[in-house]
């Protein structure tokens, strides 16, 4: 299904990630490689986490979440999060991703920094 | 009381099969949409330990009870791989033997916030076993 992958969007120096319908250990295995790769070969200094079709997370999610979180500390990049329905936001605050991560409203614009 | 008793193989493509079983499961108790998700979650995090630390990514087999009385709903995950030699750190929060930096070690804080209680036994070189319980619910009269 096509739920299942993840999908990524650039734009400019944004890197918008589509997380699938069920956000677990299982889904998770290939972000590493691909997050990784499109970050190797892009100036990337802001992501987005797109929860709009994530129906499920649990503790996986937040590993991927934070790792990606350090990797664009690292460089002085953020984190930020959108489309969370309530069960995300549970697990999201469970997990204290609140403290490092801004959810963004659906349709709020994100600006590149140079 | 009713219950029912499987066996699957520690595949990560199970976790979401295990978690689907629980729900349909408990949905005999006439749960809320956020008791599912709450089971749900904490099934999918004992799976998932199970897959990846008792079984250490190899091929085990992991066995899985639930049973229902009355409102109370029990859950077991157990595996026959290594075990845990330090129970009380494995559960604290952030703690993990991951060295990819993709684990959160939040996998028993997930089971604690979401169940009511969590029981953890293990021993090196037999295997671990989760008992999570939660009273399904507790809004009706």
């Amino acid at each position: 299904m096509f739920e299942e992958t993840f999908t990524y969007e650039a734009k400019g120096t944004v890197l918008v990630i589509h997380l699938p319908k069920e956000l677990d250990h299982h889904n998770c295995r290939n972000l590493r490689y691909e997050t990784d790769l499109l970050l190797s070969e892009n100036y990337v200094n802001q992501i987005v986490f797109d929860f709009s079709r994530t129906e499920f997370m649990d503790s996986s999610g937040i590993g991927v979440l934070l790792n990606r979180y350090k990797q664009m500390a690292r460089s002085g990049g953020s984190v930020y999060l959108r489309g969370v329905n309530r069960h995300v936001e549970r697990a999201l605050a469970v997990g204290g991703v609140y403290k490092l991560m801004k959810c963004l409203d659906q349709e709020e614009p994100i600006v590149a920094r140079s | 009381m009713e219950r029912f008793r499987m066996e699957i193989e520690s595949l990560s493509k199970n976790e979401e099969f295990a978690r689907t079983v629980a729900a349909v499961f408990m949905s005999r108790l006439d749960p809320t949409l956020e008791e599912i998700e709450d089971v749900r979650t904490a099934v999918s995090e004992a799976v998932t330990n199970a897959e990846i630390h008792g079984y250490r990514n190899e091929t085990g087999v992991i066995e899985i009870e639930m049973e229902m009385e009355e409102r109370d709903l029990t859950v077991r995950i157990r595996d026959r791989g290594v075990g845990i030699e330090n129970v009380a750190r494995a559960m604290e929060p952030m703690y993990t033997t991951d060295t990819s930096g993709e684990r959160s070690g939040m996998g028993f804080s997930f089971m604690e916030a979401f169940m009511d209680e969590v029981l953890v036994e293990s021993e090196p070189g037999r295997g671990t076993l989760v008992t999570m319980k939660k009273r399904i619910g507790r809004w009706r009269p």
